[in-house]
């Protein structure tokens, strides 16, 4: 892993809901430049991570850190440098796709907010629909406009949950173009996905949770065939 | 402009937009309220019970249906596609996020109030001329506060099972005190009694307002963090 002054630390995370502990045990440091693909089978804590990770839960026990400073959900200005992408869109479907991305650039306080949206559409090749109802969006062209909102304020952090979903395969080319631009430009990358074949080359490191706690945590291996044998054995165990 | 102040412009305007564009909160409310009204008209004798001793309670009876219809889908419209949590990763505070929501709650339920009130001069054949800005000034600080209550409950009960049931369940107890106060208040003004009279009541529903609104914005965090 590159060293670096990491832009998210996590130490010991854990969350319960209830009786039932998702998240054990989970320490991670994020340093700019780093892709880390997080794969577990269905239940793992995968989703739970990245939305600990966000602030959209408060960790059970554990920490979080960034930029070297404690980071709590209550904390707004922290929150701005943050982007995730969810299951779901996080917009509204009677609005257009246009006054949605207005809305988000105004909640990031971010300056000229009609151009910003022009230019997230611009950048996920929706510019001809921002007047559509978000409603009206096909599956695929709405999961470009979630990606969109998710990031229009330029985070350095993104935490990704199955990003390729119901992308056609020019789309999900361009989400890698952009992802891999991203780390370029020192972006740290969080990404869970059930197709680890789709971001491979991409990654710099894969993670493996299995029974709430990391059971692999290493540099990316050269091949996925290669992984996947010790990747069967983790989740099994 | 504060960072609050500008952030709860733009959740309340987006708010104000998505009802204005589907009409369909507001028009239920007002519908609701006009049923209500209805059914109060055809229901007493007047020969038994006059207008002046039933109007403030039908009032507020009917302004308080309308308004909780209007709370119920205050947070209703940001369980679509997981909403709130937009708002909630958005590096605005919790404090903007309530103000925001009070913003187009306090516009919605006085629109409802708005249509109510007129039909209700109608059905109740009141004359409001010089009780007009009385009325509207017991209103508005009537609405202020359980509007003020109501978001924050309607904030607790988006992610229950039964929101619709639990928002009228859990907010009943603080709405009350501030309808006992504006019917306290109406019911002296519209009997042509000096001011002197229900000042007390308009104090009670100012400090009221003051106190809940107050606590509401404190205790918001806690309600929509998980």
């Amino acid at each position: 892993m590159p060293s670096a002054e990491p832009l998210l630390a996590a130490r010991g995370l854990g969350r319960r809901f209830g009786p039932s502990t998702v998240l054990r045990s989970v320490d991670l440091a994020l340093v700019p430049g780093q892709v880390v693909l997080i794969l577990g089978e269905n239940g793992s804590g995968k989703t739970t991570l990245l939305r600990l990770l966000a602030g959209l839960l408060r960790p059970t026990h554990g920490t979080i850190q960034l930029g070297g400073k404690p980071f709590s959900s209550s904390d707004p200005a922290a929150r701005r440098g943050l982007g995730l992408l969810s299951h779901q869109s996080l917009m509204y479907d009677e609005l257009s796709l246009q006054e949605n991305l207005v809305f988000a650039a105004r909640l990031y306080g971010l300056k000229e907010p009609h151009l910003v949206a022009a230019a997230a559409m611009q950048g996920v090749g929706l510019a001809e629909r921002g007047e559509s109802r978000l409603g009206s969006l096909s599956r695929g062209m709405l999961q470009r406009a979630a990606i969109a909102r998710a990031f229009i304020h330029r985070p350095p952090i993104l935490l990704l949950d199955e990003p390729f979903t119901a992308l056609d395969a020019g789309s999900a080319d361009r989400v890698r173009e952009w992802l891999s631009g991203r780390a370029r430009e020192g972006c740290g990358i969080l990404l869970v996905t059930h197709q680890p074949a789709e971001v491979w080359d991409l990654a710099t490191d894969v993670g493996v949770l299995a029974g709430g706690t990391w059971a692999i945590l290493e540099s990316r291996p050269a091949t996925l065939e290669g992984f996947l044998p010790r990747y069967r054995d983790a989740i099994r165990v | 402009m504060s960072d609050t102040l500008r952030a709860a412009l733009a959740l309340a305007g987006k708010d104000l937009r998505l009802e204005f564009r589907s009409k369909t909160g507001i028009i239920s409310a007002a519908m609701f309220a006009a049923l209500v009204l209805i059914i109060f008209n055809f229901s007493r004798d007047p020969t038994t019970v006059s207008n002046l001793d039933l109007a403030p309670s039908v009032l507020w009876a009917t302004f308080t249906f309308g308004a909780m219809v209007a709370l119920n889908r205050a947070f209703h419209l940001e369980r679509e596609n997981a909403a709130f949590d937009g708002l909630r990763l958005a590096p605005i505070s919790r404090e903007a996020i309530y103000l925001g929501k009070l913003l187009a709650n306090l516009v919605f339920v006085s629109l409802v109030e708005a249509v109510t009130l007129p039909l209700f001069i109608l059905f109740f054949d009141v004359d409001l001329s010089g009780a007009l800005p009385g009325i509207l000034l017991i209103t508005l600080l009537a609405t202020i506060g359980f509007v003020g209550v109501g978001t924050v409950f309607s904030a607790m009960v988006v992610r229950t099972r039964f929101a619709e049931l639990m928002l009228p369940v859990l907010l009943l107890p603080f709405m009350v005190p501030p309808l006992i106060g504006a019917a306290m208040a109406t019911t002296r003004l519209l009997a042509g009694r000096p001011l002197s009279d229900f000042a007390g009541w308009l104090r009670f529903l100012a400090v009221y307002d003051l106190v809940f609104l107050t606590l509401s914005a404190l205790v918001f965090w806690a309600v929509v963090d998980e």
